[in-house]
């Protein structure tokens, strides 16, 4: 029975409301104590691993809601296996998967396979299955049986679901078997051809524009619908400010609704697309500042639950061409806390506040063991240091792509441990 | 260091002589056509006649040909020339003098005669210049000089005509010793 | 005085300084066009590709002719597909035409920032022949030269451009160059065809076809394209043309000396009457006429320096 102590970091639980100077023992992959590190006395036994996190910080291990790890089917781009070594290398623990695979995981010989190939990588692979089959939009899954394999939720993400009556089913029938449905909200319609967020940076670069209310259509749509069936509904990658007050407002009447932001959105606007740069095209586009003002507000009071990364992996052949030809999405697992921590360092947000999002308002979000610290759950744990900083160079990232929009960019805070049921898997050099 | 080399009178006097030499060696003003080189060749041009009028009482045709594009430093020279003037009048079988202000290393007449050659076939071409400075580099040679400057390399040479530059005056400038700043 | 970039790529990233010296340049490049020899050997040993995604005749003839007129060789490569469909990056596309060492790329792209991102792959000068909605700024030099040639100036003159604005690279390379220059734009289409955040680019914005032709100086109409209808930007042709073309008594608003442009080729009938194309304000070969002095200029300003210049130049891309 493995046995590891952190001894001496700053212990940082939202869960727990904790936030002091405390040695986290560990046995059999669970948090075993956790104790003030002024009133512990306690004698490290033999056959004990130490771990020492002086001036460093202790959270829950991440948990990003929302990747793309591409297999089966786009191994060119990303595969489970390096897809799970760039998330243990950005402090996550666990993601959740998305369904857009070829095939899609749509049944369970799918999900059986994503969870075969995640077993001994260093964190935790959650799939979230298909709304609907080949997600055609036409039909629903069978979700008992995606449910039975290991599926956490299921989600069309990356097509929206055009037919509302499909998604009052989808939210219905899903409600048995407490999954989630995840929307990605946009009215295709409205997004045509766009290939940007419409307004004046789109007009100056000629480039055909994504209104914002392309996802409030769909937000509003969705909620009303979950406010009908009684589903449970999370609104994937939030990009504007009217789908932000639409969900304040659901939760307000007790819609069960929980929503994500990417760090992207919450950092960037659309003038990152200035000079035609693909690493910063993605659905939805990226917005305005007033946009992103309001998805910080969000993640402070809590709106918005959870920091997802929409972690998209793509190869040079699909971003190095034509802007309104090339893919959309960026990878992000790597980068997600330093971009997000940055928003601690403006004071933007908390400390507490930006762990919250990415370890307990997942976990809670989608009923998944781990963040949180306390006694008996699972010892995963990230170790940061947030006095380090880091230079993004593509070529060393451990993801298989490199389509990040921090290329170059100079980070402040680095994951140096990542601990999964107990285990180290992650150490930086 | 600058130093006066012709003044207003002396160039006037040069012009003078060098009317008297065209009409002396065309035997008259039959099928003479001027052409300056801008910019100040032009306006030496523009001189020159009036002097032939003055003498013959026959007012010639003045063009400028402007010998930017065919100069064959515009891959070397930093800055890039602008556009002239570039107004020629029928050449075909006519006696054109060309008109420049300064002699030196040939190559601006060789772009020059070349431009001209696109726009005819001139029956002869002949050269005046205010001043020749010597260091040819080309086989060229002018039929009517107003002065002989043997100058150095290093030195400058710079005609100043009250048209463009408010006074009538050929500076020659020398260039600081070597070693020493500008 | 020189041109101190490597690429045009729009309009708006020139200085007032540098449009007045590409318009003077040009200026004195329609001389030799008028030559019986036209040519000069400035550009000899010289080679720009015109590569072509999209077909133009007019434009690619236009940029032909001028690098021939300066002795560069011309070499035409008409591309059908995007690179996507190839199957090859651009900076594979990019990488194999600079291995054939030309001196100059001019592309016409569909997809708007092609060329900018062409200008990054590569070492060599990229002209901007028309990208996407993006910019097209030859042909709003030729317009600029146009006007100034008929006006003599262009500060304070009252331009209108009427149209589809929204897919214009013509409307917005206009924009920026005639506003730089001091003239005051007007723009008017129908509101499904007016960008976002249009009015911010330093014009003045309306729906109102007849306030915005009041008193102007220069209209410029733009070609509107069938396939908007079945896109619902508007309802029909003939709804079109009789709220956006432009007749007599719409023209009646405008001042009595007022010059029409129409980046070509029109729709007659449509976005501009068959009397008023052909009518005396018209201007449209002269706009032609034009295009081939300006595109000579553009190339002796970009390939008419010292060639270590450019490679330094080239090497901070």
């Amino acid at each position: 029975m493995n046995r590891l102590v952190i001894k001496g970091g700053r212990v940082v639980d939202p869960a727990q409301n904790l936030d002091g100077f405390y040695n986290i023992y560990v046995m059999g992959g669970r948090v075993a104590s956790i104790k003030k590190v002024e009133a512990d006395t306690s004698e490290v036994g033999t056959g004990v691993d130490v771990v020492d996190a002086t001036g460093l910080v202790v959270v829950p291990g991440l948990i990003d809601p929302h990747v793309h790890l591409r297999e089966p089917g786009y191994e060119y781009k990303e595969d489970i296996s390096t897809g799970a070594k760039a998330a243990a290398a950005g402090g996550f623990t666990a993601v959740m998967c998305m369904a857009n695979t070829k095939p899609v995981n749509d049944n369970e010989s799918v999900t059986r396979y994503i969870l075969k190939k995640a077993e001994g990588q260093p964190v935790r692979v959650y799939p979230v299955g298909a709304v609907t089959q080949g997600q055609k939009g036409e039909r629903l899954t069978e979700m008992s049986e995606l449910k039975s394999a290991g599926c956490v939720a299921v989600s069309d993400d990356g097509v929206p679901i055009s037919d509302p009556g499909l998604m009052r089913r989808a939210l219905e029938y899903s409600s048995q078997f407490q999954m989630p449905v995840i929307t990605h909200a946009e009215d295709a319609r409205l997004v045509g051809h766009g290939s940007m967020n419409e307004g004046v940076v789109a007009t100056r670069l000629g480039l055909k524009g994504i209104p914002n209310a392309a996802e409030d259509v769909i937000v509003a749509r969705d909620i009303s619908l979950a406010e009908l069936t009684g589903g449970r509904l999370h609104v994937a990658h939030v990009s504007t400010r009217g789908s932000v007050e639409l969900i304040r407002r659901a939760k307000e009447r007790g819609v069960k609704v929980t929503a994500e932001a990417t760090p992207h959105h919450l950092t960037l606007t659309d003038e990152a697309v200035i000079g035609y740069r693909t690493e910063a095209k993605m659905n939805p586009p990226l917005r305005d500042k007033e946009d992103v003002e309001a998805l910080r507000a969000g993640i402070k009071d809590g709106t918005i639950d959870c920091v997802a990364t929409d972690h998209a992996p793509h190869a040079s052949i699909e971003k190095d061409v034509e802007f309104d030809k090339a893919a959309n999405g960026i990878i992000g697992l790597e980068t997600a806390f330093s971009v997000v921590y940055g928003l601690v360092e403006e004071g933007v947000l908390t400390l507490t506040e930006a762990v919250r999002a990415m370890s307990c308002g997942p976990a809670k979000a989608f009923k998944l063991a781990g963040g949180k610290l306390s006694v008996g759950s699972p010892a995963d744990i990230a170790i940061f240091d947030l006095n380090r900083s880091w230079t993004v160079e593509p070529a060393k990232l451990k993801s298989k792509s490199k389509n990040t929009p921090w290329a170059g960019k100079e980070l402040k805070g680095v994951a140096v441990k990542t601990i999964l049921g107990g285990v180290v898997v992650y150490t930086k050099e | 260091m600058k130093k006066i080399v012709l003044d207003d009178k002396a160039i006037e006097r040069a012009l003078a002589r060098v009317a008297h030499e065209i009409i002396e060696r065309n035997k008259g003003t039959e099928n003479l056509v001027i052409l300056g080189i801008p910019t100040r060749g032009y306006h030496l041009a523009l001189r020159l006649r009036k002097k032939i009028e003055e003498i013959e009482g026959v007012c010639l045709p003045v063009g400028a040909v402007d010998a930017t594009l065919y100069r064959d430093d515009l891959g070397i020279k930093k800055d890039q020339p602008s556009l002239k003037r570039m107004e020629i009048p029928p050449v075909d079988g006519k006696k054109v003098v060309m008109v420049d202000d300064v002699l030196f290393t040939g190559r601006t007449i060789r772009a020059a005669m070349n431009a001209l050659m696109d726009f005819g076939r001139p029956l002869a071409i002949q050269l005046a210049v205010l001043v020749d400075r010597g260091h040819r580099e080309l086989p060229i040679k002018a039929d009517y000089i107003g002065k002989n400057l043997p100058t150095s390399r290093k030195e400058g040479v710079k005609v100043h005509l009250s048209e463009t530059d408010g006074v009538n005056e050929v500076v020659v400038t020398v260039a600081p010793a070597e070693g020493t700043k500008q | 005085m020189r041109l101190k970039r490597k690429d045009l790529l729009g309009i708006e990233d020139l200085t007032r300084d540098e449009l007045e010296l590409i318009l003077s340049t040009a200026a004195s490049f329609k001389e030799v066009s008028e030559r019986e020899i036209k040519k000069v050997p400035t550009l000899r040993g010289k080679t720009v590709i015109n590569l072509f995604y999209e077909p133009s005749t007019r434009t690619r003839t236009s940029f032909e002719i001028a690098a021939k007129r300066m002795s560069a060789d011309a070499v035409n490569i008409s591309v059908s597909t995007s690179s996507v469909v190839k199957g090859e990056t651009l900076r594979d596309t990019a990488r194999n035409l600079e291995a054939m060492r030309p001196d100059c790329i001019v592309v016409r792209h569909a997809s708007s920032g092609t060329p900018h991102m062409l200008a990054g792959f590569v070492g060599c000068s990229v002209v901007n022949a028309g990208d996407g909605a993006h910019e097209h700024p030859s042909q709003a030099l030729l317009d600029m030269l146009t006007v100034k040639e008929k006006k003599g100036t262009l500060a304070g003159l009252k331009i209108a451009i009427v149209g589809d604005i929204a897919h214009s690279r013509v409307a917005r390379s206009n924009i920026y160059g005639f506003t730089k220059m001091g003239s005051e734009v007007t723009v008017a289409g129908p509101p499904t065809m007016l960008p976002a955040g249009i009015e911010k680019l330093g014009c003045k914005v309306t729906s109102n076809v007849e306030d915005a032709l009041k008193g102007t100086d220069v209209i410029m109409m733009l070609r509107i394209q069938m396939e908007r209808q079945s896109e619902s930007f508007f309802p029909t042709v003939r709804e079109y043309s009789r709220v956006y073309g432009l007749d007599e008594t719409k023209l009646k608003r405008a001042k009595d000396d007022v010059i029409i442009l129409h980046p070509g080729p029109i729709n007659r009938g449509v976005e501009i009457s068959s009397e008023v194309a052909d009518g005396p304000y018209s201007l449209i070969l002269d706009q032609v006429t034009n295009g081939v002095a300006v595109r000579m200029a553009i190339f002796y300003l970009l390939l008419g320096t010292a060639k270590e210049e450019q490679q330094i130049q080239a090497g901070k891309v």
